[in-house]
C-alpha cells in the first residue's frame, strides 16, 4: 500500500520556499548589497499561496504524488525571481508583480481545477467538446478585432488591457481530445495493413485523423507564424497515438509528414527558411547583423555565466532580448551558471517522471493516455524551446513552462499539473477493499 | 499500454540529456568562446563592474586612482584619477580596451584576478558581494613628485625626473613632462575614449603620452663621465680622486681627422687631477682614459650599474645602451655620454643611487604594497640588491668627486643648506645646431644618502643654451629638499 507522504510533500514545499526566498534575497545582495525591501510580503505571499495549494490538495487529493507541487513550486518561484531580477535591470516589458499576480491565479486554477474535478474520467466523456473546444481556441487569434499579433506570430487575443495566447489552453484541451479519441479508436489504429520492409503500414482509411491533425497544425504554422505550437501539437499527438497503438510506423509516418511540410512550408515562407539559417549559421556575421542576433545574445549570456554563473543580480539580461520571456533560461544560465541550467532541467526531468510514473500507474486506458500525453507534451515543450535557444534545434517562439513572463501559460500549465495531480491521487488510492466478512466471496477472491 | 509508455519515458529523458549535453557544451566547452567574443558587450561591462583597488602613494594617504561607483546596470563603477597629470605616466589609465602604466602592469591585483586573490573571490561569489580588487600601494612620494612635476610643465620644459631611495631602489618621483590627463581615457565610452587617444598620440612634438623616465632614451652627456670614472678607478685600485690625468684642450681622435674639444673650447691645463677634471667637467681627460681602457672596460662598468638588464618595475623600462664598439674615436665620444651612448633617465639615477648606496645598485621598484580589499596585507615588496657596480672604496671616491661638482663645480645650483649633495651635470649635443639636453644626477645627504635624482630637460624646450647646471640642477635641488622633507 502506497503511503500519503503529506508530511514529506510539506517538508519539500517550505523547502522549494526557502530557496526561491534565498534567490530573491541574493538578487539583492547582488544588486545593491542589501535584502531587497519586499523580501517578507513577497515571501509571506508566496508561502501562503502555495500552503493554499497545498490545503487544497491534502482534502481533495489526498493522495497524489508528493514530489510535483513543490517541484513546480520551485520552478515557477525561479522564474518569479528571475523576472523580478531583469525587472531591477530596467528591461521593459518585465514585471514581477504582474507574475506574482498570474501565479496567484494559477494557484487558484490548479485548486479549481482539483475541487471541481472529482474524477477526471468525466473528461472522457467531453472528447468531441474537448476537441472543438481546442480548435476554436486555435483559430481564435485569426478572427478579426480580437486577435493581435506580437512579435510577429498572430496567435494572441486582446481582452481589454490582457492579452491571452488561447494556444497554451488549446494544448491541454486538445490532449484531452487526443486521449479520448484514441482510447475509442485505438483498436482500429493498431490493425494492420500492408507490410513494407520491416513496417507494419496502418490501413489507408485510417490515416484520417493524423492527416487531419497534420493539416491543423501546418494550419496553425501558416496562418499564424507559429513553428513552436505547431510543432509541440504535431508531437505530442504522434507521441499518443504511439502510446494507444504501440506501432512505430505511425511514428514514422508522422515525422516524414511534418519534416515533408516543414521544408515545403521552408520553400514557401521566408520565415521558416530565415529559421533554419539562423539555426546553421548563427555566428554568421551578415547574419548576426539582423537576425541571429537574439539567439547569439541568449548563447553569449550563458557562455559568460560558464560553470557557477556571476550570481543573481551581478549578470547583464539587458542585451538578450526577451530576457523575460523566451529567452528566459538563457539569462538564467548567466546568473547561475551551467549548474543552475543542469538543477533547473533536472526539475523538469523529475517533473515528467512523476507524470510519466502517474500514467504507469493509472488503472485505466483513458487515464494512461492523458497522463502520458500531458507529461510528454510538457517534456516536449521544454525540448523545444530549450533546445531552440541553445541551439540545439532551429528556435521557434514557445514558452518555457512556469518560467516565461505571461499569465496564459501559467494558469494552462497550473491547470495541467491540477490534472496530473488528479490522476496520480487515481492511480495511488489504495482500491477499495473487499470486505473480510462474507466468507462466500472470500473463497472467489482466493 | 505500459510497454510503449516506457519507450516514450526513455525518449523524454533522451531529450532531457540532449539538452544537458548541449547546456554543458556552451556553459563548459565553448564558454571561454562565448565570453570573450568581441560582439558580446559583457565583456565590455565587465571592466567596470569589478569595484578596482584602489592605487595610493606614501602609505595609502594619497589617493591616485579610485573607482565610484556609480549605481549604473552597465557601467557601474567609474574610474577616477584625482592627482591627474603629475602622476599620469606612472598610475596609467584604465580604457575601455587597454590599460597602461600601473592599471595595466598590476591589472589582475587591481581587478582582482590575479592566483593570489582566489579565496577572497570565492568568498565574495558565495556572499553574492560585487567582486573587489586590491589595492596597489606605490612607493612614491606625492609631495617630490608633484614638486617635480611643477618645475618642469610650469616652466614649460620637456623633459622627466626620477628620484630613487639609494638603499632600496623605491622609485620615490617619477615624472614625465608634457602630461595628460587621464581621466578622459577612462570613461566607459569606446567612441569618446578613441577621440581623446587619437588627439594625444597626434602631437608629435611633445608626445604626451610618452614617459619619458623610462620609455625613451637620450644621450647622458657629462653625467656619464661618472660612470667612466668609475671604469677608470675601478680598473687600478692605486688610482683615487688625485690621480693626475692627461688634459689637453683638444684630443685628437684616432682615424679621424678631428679632435674633440672640452665645452665652449675652455682649457682644462693640460694635466690635471681626476677631481678637478670631473668637477669642471673637461672632456679630454675623459675620452683619453676610455681610449686607453678599451671598449669592453666601460661597457661592463656600465653594465654593472645596471644598462641592458631588462627591468620591469613593474612598468617596463626601456634598454638603455653605451652604443656598439666602433673603434677608438667612437669610444672618446662614448665616454663622456655623446654618440650612440643612450640612457634612460631611470638609468642615470640608478647610476647616482649605486654610487650613494656605497657601489651597490639595488632594484627599482615602484610597487611599495598590495592589500587586500579588508586592508590585510597581501604583498609587500622587499629590495633587492641589483648589481655591485663600484666597491665602496670607490663610491666614496666618486662621492668626493660629485660633492665637489655641487660645492666647487658645474652643480651648484643643486646645492641645499646644511645638507651635503653630490652631483654631476650633463650637457648632451643632440645634433650640428641643435640645442642640448640637460642632465643633472645627485644625492644627497652624501653622508647618508636618502635620496637620489636624475633630471633630463629634452633639447629645446629650455632655451637654446640650456646647460645640466643652469636647468636640470635647480629642478634636483627641490626634489631632493622635497624628499628630505626641508
Amino acid at each position: 500500500m502506497t503511503a500519503k507522504r503529506r508530511g514529506a510533500q510539506l517538508a519539500m514545499l517550505a523547502f522549494a520556499v526557502v530557496v526561491v526566498m534565498c534567490a530573491y534575497a541574493g538578487v539583492g545582495l547582488g544588486i545593491d548589497g542589501q535584502i531587497p525591501a519586499g523580501m517578507l510580503t513577497y515571501g509571506l505571499g508566496l508561502g501562503a499561496l502555495m500552503l493554499a495549494a497545498y490545503l487544497v490538495l491534502a482534502k481533495w487529493a489526498p493522495w497524489a504524488d508528493p514530489l510535483l507541487l513543490p517541484l513546480v513550486t520551485l520552478v515557477n518561484g525561479i522564474g518569479l525571481v528571475m523576472i523580478y531580477r531583469i525587472e531591477q535591470a530596467g528591461q521593459p516589458g518585465a514585471s514581477a508583480t504582474t507574475q506574482l499576480m498570474w501565479t496567484a491565479l494559477g494557484v487558484v486554477m490548479f485548486s479549481a481545477t482539483l475541487i471541481v474535478l472529482k474524477d477526471h474520467r468525466a473528461l472522457q466523456r467531453l472528447t468531441y467538446t474537448a476537441g472543438f473546444a481546442g480548435l476554436a481556441l486555435l483559430l481564435l487569434p485569426l478572427l478579426p478585432f480580437v486577435g493581435k499579433e506580437i512579435n510577429g506570430a498572430r496567435i494572441w487575443v486582446g481582452i481589454g488591457p490582457f492579452s491571452i495566447q488561447p494556444s497554451e489552453f488549446a494544448k491541454i484541451t486538445l490532449v484531452v481530445f487526443f486521449a479520448g479519441y484514441l482510447v475509442a479508436k485505438r483498436d482500429v489504429l493498431a490493425l494492420a495493413g500492408r507490410r513494407l520492409l520491416f513496417i507494419d503500414l496502418p490501413r489507408a482509411r485510417d490515416l484520417g485523423p493524423v492527416l487531419i491533425t497534420w493539416a491543423v497544425s501546418l494550419g496553425v504554422l501558416v496562418m499564424q507564424k507559429d513553428l513552436g505550437s505547431s510543432l509541440l501539437l504535431f508531437g505530442a499527438f504522434i507521441a499518443m497515438l504511439y502510446i494507444a497503438t504501440q506501432r512505430t510506423s505511425w511514428v514514422l509516418i508522422g515525422a516524414l509528414l511534418f519534416v515533408g511540410g516543414a521544408v515545403l512550408a521552408g520553400q514557401i515562407f521566408s520565415h521558416v527558411e530565415l529559421r533554419f539559417n539562423i539555426w546553421l549559421h548563427a555566428d554568421d556575421p551578415a547574419l548576426f547583423e539582423g537576425s541571429s542576433f537574439q539567439l547569439m545574445q541568449g548563447l553569449f549570456a550563458i557562455g559568460s555565466g560558464g560553470i557557477l554563473g556571476t550570481g543573481l543580480g551581478q549578470g547583464h539580461p539587458n542585451p538578450i532580448p526577451l530576457s523575460f520571456s523566451d529567452f528566459i533560461f538563457t539569462a538564467t544560465g548567466e546568473e547561475l551558471g551551467l549548474t543552475g541550467l543542469m538543477a533547473l532541467l533536472m526539475v523538469y526531468a523529475l517533473i515528467v517522471e512523476r507524470g510519466l510514473r502517474t500514467s504507469l500507474a493509472a488503472r485505466d486506458p483513458f487515464s494512461k493516455l492523458l497522463a502520458g500525453g500531458l507529461s510528454f507534451i510538457l517534456a516536449w515543450q521544454v525540448f523545444i524551446i530549450v533546445g531552440g535557444v541553445t541551439r540545439l534545434i532551429p528556435l521557434t517562439g514557445l514558452v518555457t513552462p512556469f518560467m516565461s513572463a505571461g499569465g496564459s501559460a501559467l494558469l494552462a500549465n497550473w491547470m495541467l499539473i491540477a490534472l496530473l495531480v488528479r490522476m496520480s491521487d487515481a492511480a495511488r488510492k489504495p482500491p477499495p477493499q473487499a470486505i473480510q466478512d462474507e466468507g462466500l466471496t472470500q473463497v472467489m477472491q482466493r | 499500454m505500459n510497454s510503449p509508455l516506457k519507450r516514450v519515458a526513455v525518449a523524454c529523458f533522451l531529450m532531457f540529456g540532449l539538452l544537458m549535453a548541449n547546456v554543458t557544451y556552451l556553459g563548459a566547452v565553448k564558454a571561454e568562446d562565448l565570453r570573450t567574443d568581441s560582439r558580446n558587450v559583457r565583456s565590455f561591462y565587465a571592466r567596470y563592474s569589478v569595484d578596482r583597488g584602489w592605487i595610493t602613494s606614501d602609505n595609502g594617504k594619497v589617493v591616485l586612482a579610485k573607482s565610484v561607483d556609480t549605481g549604473d546596470t552597465k557601467f557601474r563603477f567609474d574610474r577616477k584619477y584625482p592627482e591627474g597629470k603629475a602622476f599620469a605616466h606612472v598610475v596609467g589609465y584604465f580604457a575601455p580596451e587597454s590599460s597602461s602604466g600601473i592599471e595595466g602592469a598590476e591589472g589582475r591585483y587591481l581587478d582582482g584576478s590575479h592566483p593570489d586573490l582566489v579565496v577572497r573571490r570565492a568568498i565574495d561569489l558565495i556572499s553574492g558581494k560585487p567582486h573587489k580588487g586590491a589595492n596597489v600601494d606605490l612607493t612614491l612620494n606625492a609631495k617630490a613628485q608633484k614638486v617635480a612635476y611643477k618645475d618642469l610643465a610650469n616652466t614649460g620644459k620637456r623633459g622627466a625626473v626620477v628620484a630613487l631611495d639609494p638603499k632600496t631602489g623605491a622609485v620615490l618621483t617619477m615624472v614625465s613632462v608634457p602630461s595628460y590627463d587621464p581621466n578622459p581615457l577612462a570613461v566607459a565610452n569606446k567612441d569618446s575614449v578613441n577621440k581623446a587617444y587619437n588627439k594625444l598620440d597626434a602631437d608629435k612634438t611633445n608626445k604626451p603620452l610618452l614617459n619619458r623616465a623610462i620609455g625613451l632614451t637620450y644621450a647622458p652627456g657629462s653625467t656619464f663621465k661618472t660612470v667612466t670614472s668609475a671604469a677608470f678607478l675601478m680598473d687600478d685600485r692605486s688610482r683615487d680622486v688625485n690621480t693626475m690625468v692627461n688634459a689637453p684642450d683638444a684630443l685628437p681622435l684616432p682615424g679621424t681627422n678631428i679632435s674633440l674639444p672640452n665645452y665652449h673650447g675652455e682649457s682644462c691645463g693640460g694635466r690635471a687631477t681626476l677631481l678637478a677634471a670631473y668637477t669642471i667637467s673637461c672632456n679630454t681627460p675623459f675620452a683619453d682614459v676610455a681610449m686607453e681602457m678599451g671598449y669592453d672596460k666601460l661597457k661592463e662598468q656600465a653594465e654593472k650599474f645596471g644598462v641592458g638588464t631588462p627591468l620591469s618595475i613593474p612598468l617596463s623600462v626601456t634598454k638603455s645602451d653605451i652604443g656598439k664598439d666602433d673603434g677608438k674615436a667612437a669610444l672618446a665620444m662614448t665616454a663622456i655620454g655623446q654618440r650612440d651612448n643612450q640612457m634612460t633617465p631611470l638609468q642615470m639615477a640608478m647610476v647616482a643611487a649605486g654610487i650613494a648606496n656605497r657601489g651597490t645598485v639595488m632594484k627599482p621598484y615602484l610597487v611599495n604594497k598590495i592589500t587586500g580589499p579588508d586592508g590585510g596585507e597581501i604583498d609587500t615588496t622587499s629590495p633587492e640588491e641589483m648589481s655591485e657596480a663600484v666597491t665602496p672604496e670607490v663610491a666614496a671616491q666618486l662621492t668626493t668627486m660629485m660633492i665637489n661638482v655641487v660645492r666647487n663645480g658645474t652643480g651648484r645650483a643643486a646645492a641645499l643648506p646644511n645638507t651635503t649633495v653630490a652631483g654631476k651635470t650633463g650637457t648632451a649635443e643632440t645634433a650640428p645646431g641643435k640645442p642640448s639636453h640637460a642632465w643633472f644626477i645627485s644625492f644627497a645627504p652624501a653622508e647618508d644618502p636618502k635620496v637620489a635624482v636624475a633630471v633630463f630637460v629634452e633639447s629645446g624646450s629650455a632655451g637654446n643654451d640650456a646647460t645640466g647646471g643652469a636647468i636640470a640642477a635647480p629642478i634636483a635641488h627641490d626634489v631632493m629638499q622635497a624628499v628630505l622633507g626641508q
